[in-house]
């Protein structure tokens, strides 16, 4: 069961929009201070990853209800040129030793699951998620 | 966690000490307490998440304002979190490549392993040092059923473990090279042949190899682009460049290689090296090899291990005990 909203990411105001639809559904399912700011921070790392590489793409925010377990999944979705080496970027240190933020590997720390499909060609789908405990 | 559970009254506490007075004490009881959270991977924005609900509790009448400002610490401190935490997975990594190096350079070792031959007449000092933790020097010695002793010298370009990869392979070829007494220009133009076929084009390697016969007392060599090494002649108390012409191994697959021959007289010495040797870097630049030469007469009188082994340490110190490049020096002294 979920119900979803969505934000289209073009531009850098985009972000802070996918920040905010997160943070609200975030404090909704009663994830505190911290949770939240880890959640804002993956959706953040994710609609830049849009921004920049992909130029335009979809960030969905759902409410997730496993047999009682209350969680919030980030899906990002893009048609951009996709990921190459897929195991490269999941690397501690291919990201962010040029100073491009957390990295993908940042975003599955902050969250409890973490999804990737991506083509070269036709776009990258991430899903992440965070239970709330 | 036991830390976690306790992690708030602890952290109230300290609050109430250092609040109620100043002190280094209370300080040095904050800094205890970061020690124990980072052992248990609290992560910088629970503490100051802690931090805030904390002064709500103690303060009730703590103005708005500054709760809010601590969003934006907590914002702030999530990316130091992040980067701590990839610090410590990089660091974990770090430590296992540096096992592995370790087992893989134990392995190249035994199987790069040459016995320095002891034969009558012919005193002879080898050392081979690696830059880094692979060796990309190759030394190795013969002595054939006729007793001549032949000696090889190698030195891919570059090093680390590309290089040393590389070092096992010309090993191996020289191994299976036929058991017939082969001269120095027939080796090197065999293994031209193996390197040309086997190794990547950007690779290239240099080769000396030499054999002594001590019957005739003449010593024969050959070089694929090798550093030249220096020959010692008693009588005049004179160096001079042991210089040979050659290719490297592995540019052209027809490559022929001039022999050069010449006597050794009782107290002569070949002195062989990798360029690792010449390009000992000081702060005014590489060493010159009149340098070297000083080094070999200081310690001309000692056998031929001992004045590998004394010239490596000066060199180590004038480095000040850095490697740039591996280090590879053979002494072949025929004996008064």
């Amino acid at each position: 069961m979920s119900i979803q909203s969505c934000v289209t990411i073009i531009n850098e105001w985009d972000i802070v929009a996918a920040r905010q639809l997160g943070r609200n559904v975030a404090k909704e399912l009663g994830f505190g201070t911290v949770d939240q700011a880890r959640i804002t921070t993956a959706i953040s790392e994710l609609a830049r990853n849009i921004y920049l590489y992909a130029g335009k793409g979809q960030i969905c925010i759902d409410k997730l209800n496993d047999a009682g377990k209350a969680g919030l999944r980030i899906h990002a979705a893009d048609n951009g040129p996709g990921i190459n080496d897929i195991r490269q970027v999941m690397e501690d240190g291919f990201s962010t030793s040029g100073g491009l933020g957390a990295g993908l590997p940042g975003v599955k720390r902050l969250m409890d699951d973490f999804h990737i499909e991506s083509e070269t060609g036709s776009g990258t789908q991430i899903k992440a998620t965070k239970w709330l405990r | 966690m036991e830390f976690r559970e306790m992690m708030e009254s602890k952290y109230r506490e300290l609050l109430e000490n250092y609040i109620r007075e100043q002190s280094e004490q209370a300080l040095y009881a904050g800094q205890k307490f970061s020690r124990k959270s980072i052992e248990h991977k609290v992560s910088p924005e629970e503490i100051v998440s802690l931090h805030k609900s904390l002064l709500i509790e103690m303060y009730p009448e703590v103005p708005e304002s500054i709760l809010h400002s601590f969003d934006i610490l907590l914002e702030v401190m999530i990316g130091y979190g992040l980067a701590y935490r990839e610090h410590q997975s990089l660091r974990h990594q770090q430590e296992e490549l540096r096992s592995e190096m370790e087992i893989a350079a134990n392995v190249q070792q035994t199987l790069l392993g040459t016995k320095v031959p002891v034969i009558q007449g012919l005193d002879i000092g080898a050392i081979s040092v690696p830059a880094k933790h692979m060796n990309g020097d190759y030394f190795h010695f013969v002595q054939d059923e006729n007793n001549c002793i032949s000696v090889a010298i190698a030195d891919v370009i570059g090093k680390g473990i590309p290089a040393a990869l590389c070092m096992s392979m010309i090993k191996y070829a020289m191994d299976s090279l036929p058991e017939n007494r082969m001269e120095p220009s027939g080796i090197l133009e065999n293994l031209n042949r193996v390197v040309e076929q086997n190794v990547d084009p950007s690779m290239f390697i240099t080769m000396f190899y030499g054999m002594f016969d001590p019957e005739s007392d003449q010593f024969y060599y050959a070089s694929a682009g090798h550093e030249p090494g220096f020959y010692y002649n008693a009588e005049k108390k004179e160096y001079r460049d042991l210089n040979a012409r050659g290719l490297l191994l592995g540019v052209e697959k027809r490559t022929k290689y001039r022999q050069y021959q010449m006597e050794i007289h009782p107290g002569d010495m070949i002195v062989l090296m990798s360029d690792g040797v010449t390009e000992c870097r000081t702060e005014e630049g590489f060493i010159e090899r009149e340098t070297l030469i000083d080094y070999i007469d200081k310690y001309i009188d000692l056998s031929a291990q001992e004045i590998v082994n004394n010239i490596f340490k000066e060199l180590e110190k004038l480095q000040h005990f850095q490697l740039r490049d591996d280090f590879t020096l053979i002494i072949l002294k025929r004996d008064v």
